[in-house]
């Protein structure tokens, strides 16, 4: 009704816009790029990552994070949460240090950059001086160590970053306390480790580089005790009593040495290399955790058991010195591994007992740290965290066969590189259920411990519906993510390189096969860039929601059509060629060949399965693809030409070239195309040379910027020679003999009046590169004699748009001006059934323009013209259902539109008047662009780097943000992770959260509320879209994921 | 079925040649060699000949690609004719004593409609018979300087008419920069350039532009602000209608206004052969150029035509109008480029008049199928 209302009433409109429109950026999915640091508290149980860009990201329980940015652009090099508080401090590659904080505002945290301040040395020092390698922020929580590349320790106070001169450890002052022989061992250069003593506070650990460790009384500033390595020092370590120290070096070795010693040359009471007797590299850093249990019996050493002589397990009258090596440590460092035949690999090696594992991961090993118990006498660690370059790996150390733990968040995107995305809003439980079934099956191989780092409470509603985001990759695998929440969670893989022979079988894994027995090196992550065949990758997707049938088409012309089984099968996919060319000559095809399809029955796994392939000859990349699940036709699109394929009864039913004969460049063979695939070869070789480039550690730094030098020189050449000849841009009209005018930009099923006003038929609309719309009204038999009649396709209508600007959109609306709802939408009740009454009218979306036709006589009725006006192109349109924040049941359909520009802008539907304009993305990240995908309610995805998502939101409603809480009065307790179930821990965080006083209560109490209503408002929404019931989702949801949830419904009851 | 046409359509450009013709309601069709068309005398004798007409005085017109009605009265247009012909050369023939000269040239696009009209039927006549002293008409329009009146001396707005010519728009832009007067003094600042013109394109054949003149205007949107993709998407999208505002380079041929005599300001057309017409248009409003572009669409395989604009009342009729004006190109089975009729209310009510007393025409049938 309000709808009327519109013109003439701006007023009203304005205000019913400001309850509809509102731009977000709410949250960034998947892996940080470029990730440089990691660090964890375990106090609030959280991790922080921070980034070459500057970001740091802060992750508890699922649900629970936050970001903030460094004002400066520069790299993230060391992150310290402060002990017992809410704040952390961080070290940039300027050498400046920054203190955040989160702080509680409205009921939830914010992460926020209270001061930062860059460490001075005396005037005329050299920059080196000051320049920080070590940060130790001490347990009285007031100070702050600072090693240098100096040698000196300089302290400063917190939160001021005010220095304390007088308490500086200057290299001198260290030297005056040595022995004489020791002093003539130039054994100072740079601090590399600084370590406070686990049980004495006024005791810490300083060990530099070349080799000395000293153990220095902070009160009377002296020397305790010193140790001298003849190997370059990498790292050192406590162990839990404060009785030994383990060192770990520059040629691979590991010492461990008795602090009591009073001897003036004291040796290490063992040193080892482990990968010796061949030359080794570093041990970078290195943990020596103590366990209760000297042996665990069992399973637990199953494994191992043949080889094993059995040690006893020492009594447990001494708990310090000799007697804790027979405790059974773990033994956990990175690197080590012998230089010439394993020194490429990136590995982290946990040993306990006999057993032993050397961890080899994907890419270079940024840092890593080990979860411990934190009240207990022992160390006890349950899970190692480790940060890669491209992927967050956590260690279940509890479990046999230390299986990694699947982390709720944090996925890695760019596993293989994102080819393009698809959105499904609003699935039903039953569709969501069983691809979570096929899901689990491929996740045995997971730890089934709880996510282990699960601080702060997410206190956001649960989504409001269950969200698919589909990825296509380009070693031909589809990732289903649920993008109902905050967490981006892989719920399930598809590969469809079983349906195609590649030059490498996917059976024989060399890595599997090939691997020597030492070192124990074991392949985790999952990041794997380097495709087979590049011709693999997935182009296209649709799934149809109702049905279950998925259509995924490629980079060489394959069109697969899959059903969702929820048994494993074997069976044969129907292989069918569609000549796009037809009798089109003259025509040479220079790209890549088409994929060869495997014969015979082949088994798949349960979940999607492929039953048709349709391969395009030429085998040029898909451009388009469309699927209607009740006629059971897939359409698809290349730039040579489309086709129509009934899946139903197997038969292709007709292909139609638009290939324009004066089109040289197409004619040509594919020259872009072939350019394309090399792109993607180079890329892979690009990522990989910079994976290995990124170079080791901090003091690579001064280095590689060096080496950058000479570029930045080259690029500023390039730019003067870009002044020189200046960039021009030819202007001239499209005409229909430019290259590609045939490619195929759009498809569209519907059902609408084609020819007469009186008859509504089935319909196929294609739109074109050169501005050509083709519309062809099918006949498609009763379903009970589906199988019998063959489908008829007849061209009814060609329209040529004068401006010849490629075709992205075609939609068709019914006669209140709503678009046509999607295929089985109304017939499973989901949507109100199309108006068949009014006059249909069609929509067609060029990249330049808007243009609303009648039906079934074409005539313009409306048009807007966007880049004539604005100089903007449109890159991505969508329809998306806008509700209104104030009126439960008012809302709109309107067109989501993405520009080159990277504004995202709402068109009013049928009226085609622009409403909201926001700027999104950055006109120069072309990429980001490209990987824009809308969803039906009015938010967005696109990538901000190769391995993240950015969520947006042009609507007022289910923003999907993160909103959490992280208590400071919180005890912070962990229960054994073994058998601590979610319930119990949530129970004791809720009651801790009682009692820690009245403040906290009432900050929660609304919360709660508002979490209610929300519960509510969803409810009647999901009860009214969906047929699933809320109750049961919820409960799935917090099996799966919520700690955190739980602990909010505690505080309710 | 667009396809094979279009085959054909190459290949029936070589040896021989299809003509056309038309006198009053009938139709001959004949063939010429395209190498050797003769001359236009034995061309005249030809058509007066197949038409049986043979005493008759007859004013002779073809229908150029852009479905332009131009008259054929020497050897050169009369070999212009045959050569432009892709791939049939259609003539229409007209008494003389009853011929409407006003049918010819476009630059009066509007009216074309009528013109056709007038022409394919002859017994249509209530206008006064137009007293000829030349025949201006010939020629159309490529380009012309507007709004003289309303811009400042030193800039200059220029429409280029595309729709009228096979040449290329011809030129590019190029960022740079300007240096403007500001409160704070002279500043640099950005801006967008002509910096090549294409010999023979449109823009050059104009003279109106030239290499280093700044864009400060497209089609009445400021540019200022905007990134050179921006403007060449912009001039692109308006490339059938293209207004640029400009401020020339050379400011010494700039239009003196308060002299301003029609006949001083530049205009040039197409043609080489003679006339000088002057033509200034005022008061460009941007709207005008709504009517720019007309798409094209072709039902159940029949014959491409324009697409008309809906009106509230569900006319039928004058779509019904329209169908039969569009001029048989369809039988060619090729879309013609450039095709573009505009609808101006007063030709819109100049269909609906006519449709009472409409037949479908002749020829080769079938003209719609809805």
């Amino acid at each position: 009704m309000r709808r009327f209302l519109r013109s003439g009433h701006d007023q009203a409109r304005e205000r019913l816009k400001q309850d509809l429109f509102k731009f977000s950026k709410t949250v960034e999915h998947g892996f940080p790029h470029q990730p440089s640091a990691l660090g964890y508290s375990p106090y609030l149980r959280i991790m922080a990552i921070g980034t070459r860009s500057g970001a740091i990201k802060l992750y508890g329980a699922p649900g629970v994070e936050f970001m903030g940015l460094h004002r400066e652009n520069n790299a993230v090099v060391q992150i310290h949460f402060l002990p017992g508080q809410c704040q952390l401090v961080t070290l940039l590659d300027d050498n400046s240090l920054h203190l955040w904080s989160l702080n509680q505002r409205n009921g939830v945290s914010e992460l926020h950059e209270e001061k930062f301040s860059t460490l001075r040395g005396p005037p005329g020092a050299a920059p080196s001086a000051t320049q920080i390698t070590v940060i130790l922020p001490h347990s009285s929580q007031e100070l702050l160590y600072l090693g240098t590349e100096s040698g000196n320790v300089f302290v400063e106070k917190l939160p001021s970053f005010q220095m304390l001169e007088d308490q500086m450890i200057s290299t001198e002052a260290v030297l005056q306390w040595l022995p004489k022989d020791a002093q003539h061992w130039r054994a100072f250069e740079m601090v590399e480790a600084l370590q406070e003593h686990p049980q004495d506070p006024t005791r810490v650990l300083i060990g530099y580089s070349r080799g000395l460790i000293i153990i220095w009384d902070l009160q009377n500033s002296r020397v305790l005790h010193h140790f001298l390595s003849g190997q370059q020092l990498e790292n050192v370590c406590w162990q839990r009593d404060g009785g030994c120290i383990v060192s770990c070096h520059y040629d691979g070795s590991y010492c461990q040495w008795k602090v009591s010693s009073e001897a003036q040359h004291p040796e290490p009471l063992q040193s080892r290399v482990p990968y010796g007797p061949y030359p080794c590299k570093a041990i970078s850093k290195i943990f020596w955790l103590t366990t209760r249990k000297g042996y665990i019996s069992g399973v637990f050493s199953l494994l191992f058991f043949h080889l094993a002589p059995v040690p006893i397990p020492a009594p447990q009258l001494m708990e310090n010195g000799l007697y804790s090596l027979n405790k059974l440590p773990y033994i956990i460092f990175q690197g080590g591994m012998p230089r010439a035949s394993y020194g490429d690999r990136h590995s982290i090696s946990v040993t306990h007992g006999n057993q032993e594992t050397a961890f080899d991961f994907t890419s270079r090993v940024i840092d890593f740290t080990v979860l411990t118990e934190a009240a207990s006498d022992f160390d006890e660690p349950y899970a190692m965290v480790v940060l890669a370059e491209e992927e967050l790996v956590v260690i279940d150390l509890k479990t046999a066969g230390w299986p990694a733990i699947q982390a709720p968040y944090l996925a890695s995107l760019h596993c293989s590189a994102i080819t393009c995305s698809h959105h499904v809003s609003s699935i039903s439980l039953k569709l969501w259920e069983r691809i979570i079934a096929a899901g689990n099956k491929q996740n045995s191989h997971y730890s089934t411990m709880v996510w282990p780092i699960d601080g702060g409470t997410s206190l956001a509603p649960d989504p409001p519906q269950r969200d698919l985001l589909l990825t296509g990759h380009e070693d031909g695998t589809v990732r289903f993510w649920d993008a109902s929440g905050v967490c981006l969670r892989l719920l399930y893989k598809l590969s469809t390189v079983r349906v195609f022979l590649t030059d490498t079988d996917p059976n024989d894994n060399l890595n599997a096969v090939g691997e020597d027995e030492w070192p124990p090196l074991r392949k985790v992550g999952s990041f794997d860039p380097y495709s087979d065949d590049p011709r693999l990758g997935i182009q296209k997707i649709f799934l149809c929601k109702y049905s279950g049938y998925l259509a995924v088409a490629g980079t060489a012309g394959q069109v697969l059509v899959l059903e969702l089984n929820d048994e494993e099968a074997e069976q044969v996919v129907d292989h069918i060629e569609a000549n796009l060319l037809q009798d089109q000559e003259g025509y040479r095809w220079k790209g890549h060949e088409r994929l060869r399809a495997r014969q015979g029955p082949i088994c798949f796994e349960s979940g999607f399965q492929p039953f048709i392939l349709v391969q395009c000859q030429p085998p040029a990349v898909v451009t388009s693809l469309a699927l209607h699940s009740e006629w059971k036709l897939v359409a698809f699109g290349t730039s040579h030409g489309f086709g129509l394929f009934d899946h139903q009864q197997k038969r292709q039913v007709f292909v139609k070239c638009t290939l324009h004969p004066s089109d040289q460049l197409a004619m040509e063979g594919p020259l872009s195309r072939v350019k394309s695939l090399k792109k993607s070869l180079r890329q892979s070789f690009r990522r990989m040379s910079r994976s290995r480039a990124s170079g080791r550690k901090r003091r690579m730094a001064g280095n590689s910027g060096e080496l950058q030098e000479p570029n930045a020189r080259a690029d500023r050449v390039g730019l003067q020679n870009m002044e020189l000849a200046p960039v021009q841009r030819k202007i001239e009209a499209r005409s229909a003999e430019d290259s590609f005018t045939g490619f195929v930009r759009t498809l569209y099923f519907a059902d609408t009046y084609l020819r007469d006003n009186s008859y509504h038929c089935p319909s196929l609309w294609v739109g074109t590169n050169g501005g050509t719309v083709y519309a062809f009204s099918l006949r498609v038999p009763p379903p009970d004699r589906r199988m019998e009649e063959p489908i008829r396709a007849e061209q009814a209508k060609e329209i040529q748009l004068m401006h010849r600007a490629p075709v992205i959109g075609i939609l068709v609306l019914d006669g209140r001006g709503m678009p046509l709802p999607e295929p089985l939408e109304a017939a499973h009740d989901l949507s109100k059934s199309p108006d068949m009454q009014g006059s249909h009218q069609l929509l067609v979306v060029s990249e330049e323009q808007f243009k609303v036709f009648t039906l079934p006589k074409v005539s313009a009725k409306l048009k807007l013209k966007l880049t004539a006006l604005e100089g903007s192109r449109v890159r991505r349109v969508g329809v998306a259902h806008f509700g209104s924040c104030k009126a439960e049941d008012y809302g709109e359909h309107h067109l989501t539109v993405l520009t080159n520009l990277g504004d995202v802008q709402v068109v009013s539907l049928p009226f085609l008047k622009p409403q909201v304009r926001y700027g999104c993305i950055r006109k120069e990240d072309v990429s980001g662009i490209a990987s824009c995908v809308f969803t039906k309610y009015g938010q967005g995805f696109y990538l901000i780097s190769p391995s993240e998502f950015e969520r947006f939101s042009l609507s007022t409603k289910w923003l999907v943000e993160p909103r959490c809480l992280v208590d400071t009065a919180e005890t912070k307790n962990h229960c054994s992770t073994l058998n601590g179930s979610g319930v119990k821990k949530g129970s004791s965080k809720a009651r801790s959260s009682e009692n820690s006083g009245d403040g906290g209560g009432r900050s929660q109490e609304p919360l709660m509320e508002r979490a209610l209503l929300n519960d509510e408002r969803v409810l009647k929404e999901i009860q009214s879209t969906l047929e699933g019931d809320r109750g049961s989702y919820g409960e799935w949801y917090s099996q799966q994921v919520a700690v955190g949830r739980r602990h909010n419904n505690g505080g309710v009851e | 079925m667009n396809r094979a046409h279009r085959h054909g359509a190459g290949s029936g450009c070589l040896g021989t040649m299809e003509v056309k013709s038309k006198f009053g309601a009938e139709f001959r069709r004949f063939s010429l060699e395209r190498s050797k068309p003769g001359k236009f005398e034995e061309f005249y004798g030809l058509l007066q000949h197949v038409h049986k007409i043979p005493n008759v005085e007859v004013l002779v017109g073809y229908a150029d690609v852009h479905g332009d009605l131009l008259p054929i009265n020497n050897d050169d247009n009369y070999h212009k004719a045959v050569s432009t012909a892709n791939p049939l050369l259609r003539i229409f023939i007209q008494k003389k004593e009853e011929a409407d000269y006003s049918a010819f040239g476009t630059d009066t696009l509007t009216k074309k409609k009528n013109v056709l009209t007038n022409v394919l039927r002859p017994d249509y006549h209530k206008k006064k018979p137009n007293i000829v002293i030349s025949m201006p008409q010939d020629f159309r329009p490529v380009s012309s300087i507007i709004d003289v009146d309303i811009l400042p001396e030193t800039h200059r707005r220029v429409r280029l008419y595309k729709y009228g010519t096979e040449k290329p728009l011809g030129f590019y832009i190029r960022d740079g920069s300007s240096v403007r007067v500001t409160p704070h003094g002279l500043e640099k600042v950005p801006g967008i350039f002509i910096s090549r013109l294409v010999p023979g394109g449109l823009a050059q054949s104009t003279g109106l532009l030239a290499v280093n003149d700044e864009v400060l205007e497209v089609n009445g949107i400021e540019v200022s602000g905007k990134s050179l993709d921006q403007v060449t998407d912009m001039m692109i999208a308006n490339s059938r209608n293209l207004i640029i505002t400009v401020r020339p380079a050379n400011q010494r041929n700039n239009v003196v206004r308060n002299s301003r005599t029609s006949g001083s300001s530049g205009q040039s057309t197409d043609n080489s052969l003679i006339s000088y017409s002057p033509h200034i248009e005022t008061n460009f409003d941007p709207k005008d150029e709504e009517s720019d572009e007309e798409d094209i669409i072709i039902e159940d395989n029949g014959m491409p035509q324009q697409i008309p604009k809906a009106v509230p009342m569900a006319g039928s009729l004058e779509s019904l109008t329209q169908i039969e004006l569009s001029f048989e190109s369809a039988q060619n089975g090729f879309i013609p480029n450039d095709v573009n009729l505009e609808h101006t209310s007063d030709t819109k009510m100049e269909h609906e008049t006519h449709a009472s007393d409409q037949k479908p025409l002749e020829e080769d049938g079938t003209i719609i199928t809805l």
